[in-house]
């Protein structure tokens, strides 16, 4: 990151345009049926000035506060993940013709350069981890051609929900890398630091001044108080050996017995990567599309394996997601596969804590009880 | 902003187009096709390694992950042996040549049979295999018979549950008239023809002769039958390290992207299908797992 800069909240608005000089197609957070969704946007009014997200195990509500900032909330059930392993892609396409022969085309991945305002530094880090999933070897074309075109403008997290714990997987609050741009809001303006040669072009092209100590001060303050704010934690980085070594913990019946097995968490997870084929015959039966979608690792068909379930049971589903999400992450891709955004815990519909199951699986301690 | 490398078409583009050349009918239920890319040029290209598998497709019905059964010194020729019990396999059960198939591939980290070779220490072979787990060893076999000298000695077991389910019959006969090869058949239930093992193919385990410490297994069939063969190959004094299993999840993707292979640390299609027996005797076996 280069020195820090300071934007005035009035000049905001210049942001968005710079960005689409560039050639960019902004998108940004913006309040929608209830939640906090990115969408296309170019018009920093239209940002969610004044809101707030208040989270709680099983809980989602946004709140208004009669303040001027627009990025005082945690995060929303998506960020990045969406746009580029798309929930349902094409992937390529077949015509038979009249002597039975195959034509295959591969579906040609949209390209488009787009802009996204607002990203947390939970959801940059989940991005690092998919792109190690995504665009390592065997390079998902889509994927690779999407990122390629992504600027990311990040925004540190001052106000982490009750379900955050990005302080204990080491990922937040502050943006401190995969950012083109990065932004500490403050109540007159933003702190700005460059994190690219894109983020420093746009830098250049912004009208920015240095920041009084006074502001870089209270900045840091911020995202300190944000960091000791967070009450929940993961019982350590590595948990890999803990959860495999208690395979058998009556913990797993006592979750699977709350666990709906709905899938709620991996939709909202911004790591969960699993997707399952589906074929999409044209009526005619000449031609057939290859559609990938999202699939949950607590569904049924998940673990069909020649005419048998592998995973029957909720027991054993959810002990698959936790296992991977924070043991076999490890062996993959180096690290855990948890970012501690809290989505899981916010959007599941009976409440369930990934931080308590891991404590009470991992550790011989018992998880605090809920106030 | 990422650097990934340009995607491979090879294995993440769309499927090619195959040929049906020929079908052989093995059994009730089992068939093998021998297929053939019918692009010259995507033919001349495609290499593969024993144990490895593609992933065969059908316009409007599916694909399915297929190990390949033929040898890998002849590439342009892509034989896959297949039982009819599911949705796509009874639709591709139903082919015959001149049909065309969707294949892409090859995927996975196939039988380590380069690591056998030219190592005196390593050099008996054991091919422990059950059902149609005969299929993905057939290549191997056929590698080690090709280069016969360069291998101790080579024994080969397959179990069947009838003795009726038992194919290629003509190929164990002809391995074991190869200098310092054994071949022994096992059936669960026989019938009155029936002249070999009656019983679990792992049971034939005590009954051959080869030297524990210098061996490699190559297991492969129902994960019970190879758990139990494992188990039993450490107990004779295999070393873990030394014996191979080849596992089956539902592969979809065949590059480790999609997650239904998952196991524990491995995403078996992309780390696998093949593995030790040192790695994975942990977790294997685990319900769920």
């Amino acid at each position: 990151m280069t020195a820090t800069r300071f934007l005035p909240r009035e000049r905001l608005q210049t942001l968005f345009e710079r960005i689409g000089d560039l050639g960019y197609r902004c998108m940004g957070p913006q309040v929608r049926d209830g939640a906090i969704v990115y969408d296309d946007l170019s018009d920093a009014a239209a940002l969610p000035v004044g809101i707030g997200a208040h989270q709680a195990p099983g809980r989602y509500r946004l709140e208004h506060y009669a303040h001027a900032r627009c990025f005082a909330w945690a995060n929303g059930p998506q960020a990045l993940k969406p746009l580029l392993f798309a929930p349902e892609e094409t992937l390529w396409r077949v015509t038979r013709d009249a002597a039975g022969r195959l034509a295959f085309a591969a579906a040609a991945p949209p390209s488009q350069r787009r802009a996204v305002i607002g990203v947390r530094a939970c959801d940059l880090a989940a991005l690092a981890l998919q792109d190690a999933h995504f665009a390592g070897d065997h390079a998902d074309p889509g994927y690779v051609s999407r990122r390629r075109d992504l600027l990311l403008v990040g925004v540190d997290c001052g106000h982490p929900a009750d379900t955050c714990f990005c302080a204990s997987t080491g990922d937040g609050p502050a943006v401190s890398n995969g950012a083109d741009l990065a932004l500490t809001e403050l109540d007159a303006g933003f702190l700005v630091r460059a994190g690219s040669a894109a983020g420093r072009a746009l830098c250049d092209a912004l009208p920015l001044r240095a920041p009084s100590d006074a502001e870089l001060h209270l900045g840091a303050a911020e995202i300190e108080h944000a960091r000791q704010s967070q009450r929940r934690s993961l019982p350590a980085r590595n948990l890999r050996d803990a959860l495999f070594a208690n395979l058998d913990h009556p913990q797993w019946d006592d979750v699977a017995a709350r666990c709906l097995a709905c899938g709620n968490c991996v939709a909202v997870c911004p790591t969960c990567f699993c997707s399952t084929e589906r074929e999409q015959p044209a009526i005619d039966g000449r031609e057939a599309a290859r559609v990938r979608l999202w699939d949950s690792c607590f569904s049924a068909e998940h673990s069909y394996v020649h005419g048998r379930l592998l995973r029957p049971d909720t027991r054993t589903r959810y002990r698959q997601w936790l296992t991977h999400k924070l043991g076999g992450w490890h062996d993959q891709y180096g690290r855990s596969g948890c970012v501690g955004c809290g989505r899981c815990i916010a959007w599941c519909p009976t409440g369930i804590d990934i931080t308590r199951e891991a404590t009470a699986i991992c550790t011989a301690d018992q998880p605090e009880g809920e106030a | 902003m990422s650097t990934a490398p340009a995607p491979d078409p090879a294995v993440m583009g769309p499927p090619q187009e195959a040929e049906v050349v020929s079908r052989d009918d093995e059994a009730r239920g089992l068939c093998t096709l021998h297929l053939r890319l019918t692009d010259p040029a995507a033919r001349a290209a495609f290499r593969f390694q024993p144990g490895q598998f593609n992933m065969l497709y059908l316009p409007a019905v599916g694909g399915v992950p297929i190990s390949i059964a033929s040898d890998p010194a002849e590439p342009e020729h892509l034989a896959h042996t297949i039982r009819a019990v599911g949705r796509v396999t009874r639709v591709l059960a139903t082919l015959g040549a001149g049909d065309r198939v969707g294949l892409r591939g090859p995927y996975g980290r196939g039988w380590p049979l380069q690591a056998a070779e030219g190592q005196a220490e390593l050099r008996d072979l054991i091919v422990l295999t059950g059902g149609l787990g005969c299929a993905p060893v057939v290549a191997a076999i056929g590698y080690v018979t090709a280069r016969r000298e360069r291998f101790g000695r080579l024994v080969i077991l397959q179990g069947v549950k009838h003795a009726a389910d038992l194919i290629w019959r003509e190929r164990y006969d002809a391995w074991a008239e190869l200098p310092d090869t054994e071949v022994r058949l096992a059936a669960d239930e026989p019938d009155r023809h029936w002249q070999d093992h009656v019983g679990l193919v792992t049971d034939l385990l005590d009954e051959v002769r080869f030297r524990p410490q210098a061996s490699v297994a190559l297991v492969c069939g129902p994960e019970p039958m190879m758990l139990a063969g494992a188990k039993r190959l450490v107990e004779l004094g295999v070393p873990a390290e030394h014996i191979w299993l080849s596992l089956e999840r539902g592969f979809q993707c065949g590059v480790g992207h999609c997650g239904h292979c998952q196991l524990g640390p491995w995403l078996v299609c992309r780390d696998g299908p093949v593995f030790r027996w040192s790695e994975i005797g942990w977790l294997l076996g685990t319900k769920g797992f």
